[in-house]
């Protein structure tokens, strides 16, 4: 029951890893990121094919850091400039390539046997459990300084000109925002933190394949960042826990269910799933902790 | 004659995408949002005709019909009970939530039908051949059927009252609405027809080879390269840009994998978008 509790709190703040990436662009910009899968793939793979090539288990995080802003840029190029649904469509197609070409690139990605046997740091030293309980509080600690970043961010005239941009593109560019400039720099550090939380994903599990990345994760990230708040770090965080502990109540609940077949219980979760993000953006589309608009400084109105 | 025979198998798949394709820009058009719930639709209109065909005995045309019928009406359904009252929320709250909401319809399907692959009862039929080159005789009632589809889809645009209105609709919503067009009764009618079609898509695409849950969501990332190629939002250019997918992952499919088909369509996005965002036949992107 207890290494059930530290696995589950472990997969928390990976989700909320995830769910701060998300929040830092639609949140912040005003962009979606329908290919958050794709991008943890790409954090996980990326560090796994560098640790296994012999590099040290940092290193390996930082390429996924890299790999992930990287291919950040690359996947927003052709969209930032036009209407914020063709970057929804282009990143969906995005997180099915990546699935593709971790299934058929076998040389790269080992298909879908998976890559195993990934470093987990300082497994051998600690011992099953007290690895267990390392990495937790590893994760914790990233996940606090990532929302730390991120709220410190939102705080900065940095954060206010995103604000303004996911307000009114048009206004912010007219006051002299370089719009295009916001948006890729948000999407690609947004990206490295999705791919981060891949990398650390991978290293828990010692073992990613293509099956860990089902688009489904990224409707669970979606009903995170909805449900506790667009546009605040605190409130990404919190919907991230919410949410696991939510599919892990509906893992129990449709056990109770008798008579079902497995894939009818599976199906019936899902359904849940969707059904909580449709709830929550028609009834509380500002989520548990809406986002606080600070007040405009008062002004002393120039009367000339 | 590898690129001929190509060339033929390019024109059959593009003008099945067509179908759903049209579904899904025509949505659009009027309502401004990417419906992703188009993927459910298809899946359950594939199931609707699945099911007239294997426990009616249906014929292929008949089930067609009722899958048309099927998908349009839970089309409707959800779209007001799970979409309209975002609207207000802007276009990307419509999206995320018709991604919820393809993911509940997916799995109610999984629900009552489990995860495996059906196909339907059909007669028996050898290959056609011209010398070198081959063509199953269901490809061709198929393709057909996708003709006879998209024609009356034309005619009601070009000739009848709802057709002119949602035209009128997806040009200038203001105008429409100054002219006494009810906006509300245009979005239904085209989510009908939307749903509907990529009902009907769903059904030509699984008769080609078997259905399961994810039988729309596997076409999804084609509907969106042909829409996005034609030019989100135009009927015509929907159909343009489905006949050039299709062109396009045959031909690949000479050089590359054939598990890479799908990745053609998203790199044929990420062309397109980089050098003609409108597309083919769009009027603007930004």
């Amino acid at each position: 029951m207890l290494s059930y509790a530290i696995f589950t709190l472990t997969i928390c703040g990976i989700y909320a890893l995830l769910a701060l990436s998300l929040n830092l662009i639609w949140g912040g910009v005003g962009l979606v990121n329908l290919g958050l899968a794709g991008f943890f793939a790409v954090g996980a793979y990326a560090s796994a094919i560098a640790t296994g090539a012999g590099a040290p288990v940092l290193i390996g995080w930082a390429s996924a850091l890299v790999v992930g802003a990287v291919v950040g840029l690359v996947v927003t190029f052709a969209t930032l400039r036009l209407r914020d649904d063709y970057l929804a469509i282009v990143t969906l197609g995005f997180a099915e390539v990546i699935r593709l070409i971790a299934l058929n690139e076998r040389w790269l990605t080992k298909g879908s046997d998976g890559i195993s046997g990934i470093k987990a740091p300082l497994k051998a030293e600690l011992g099953l459990e007290g690895f267990n309980l390392f990495y937790l509080a590893l994760v914790s600690v990233i996940v606090l300084a990532v929302y730390a970043l991120l709220r410190r961010l939102d705080a900065s005239p940095y954060g206010r000109a995103m604000k303004a941009i996911r307000e009114d593109q048009q206004l912010a560019a007219f006051a002299g925002k370089d719009v295009l400039r916001f948006k890729w720099q948000a999407f690609a550090l947004s990206a490295a933190i999705a791919a981060l939380a891949g990398a650390l994903y991978g290293h828990f599990q010692s073992y990613v394949s293509p099956d860990h990345f089902q688009p489904l994760i990224t409707i669970y990230i979606f009903l995170a960042v909805t449900a506790g708040g667009v546009g605040r770090p605190s409130g990404a965080v919190l919907g991230a826990y919410a949410v696991v502990i939510f599919l892990e109540g509906t893992r129990f609940a449709t056990e109770w269910l008798p008579g079902l077949q497995p894939v009818q219980v599976a199906a019936m979760r899902e359904i849940l799933v969707g059904l909580a993000l449709i709830l929550v953006l028609h009834l509380r589309p500002e989520g548990l902790l809406p986002e606080r608009i600070p007040k405009a400084p008062p002004r002393h109105s120039a009367k000339s | 004659m590898i690129i001929l025979q190509a060339l033929i198998n390019g024109v059959m798949a593009g003008t099945l995408i067509a179908v759903p394709a049209i579904g899904f820009t025509a949505i659009f058009a009027v309502l401004r949002f990417p419906n992703f719930a188009v993927a459910s639709y298809a899946t359950i209109g594939a199931f609707a005709a699945w099911w007239a065909n294997t426990t009616l005995g249906l014929a292929v045309i008949p089930a067609l019909l009722i899958a048309f019928l099927i998908a349009g009406l839970v089309g409707v359904v959800a779209e007001e009970t799970a979409l309209r009252g975002l609207r207000g929320a802007g276009a990307l709250a419509v999206a995320i939530a018709s991604i919820a909401l393809n993911l509940v319809l997916e799995n109610i399907v999984r629900f009552f039908f489990g995860n495996d692959m059906r196909g339907y009862d059909l007669p028996l039929m050898r290959d056609l051949r011209f010398s070198e080159l081959r063509i199953g005789p269901q490809q061709l009632q198929s393709l057909a059927l996708a003709l006879a589809i998209m024609a009356a889809m034309f005619l009601f645009l070009a000739y009848t009252r709802f057709g002119k209105a949602m035209r009128a609709v997806a040009d200038n919503p203001d105008l429409a609405r100054l002219k006494g067009i009810d906006p509300a009764r245009i979005a239904i009618v085209t989510v009908f027809l939307g749903a509907g079609l990529s009902g009907a898509g769903g059904v030509l695409i699984g008769l080609d080879t078997s259905i399961d849950p994810l039988t729309g969501y596997r076409v999804l990332l084609a509907v969106f390269a042909a829409a996005v190629l034609g030019g989100l939002g135009s009927i015509p250019g929907a159909v343009v840009g489905a006949l050039a997918l299709g062109l396009a992952e045959e031909l690949a499919l000479i050089v590359a994998p054939a598990t890479y088909r799908t990745a053609v369509g998203f790199v044929a996005i990420l062309v397109m978008l980089t050098f003609r965002p409108r597309g083919i036949l769009g009027e603007r992107a930004t």
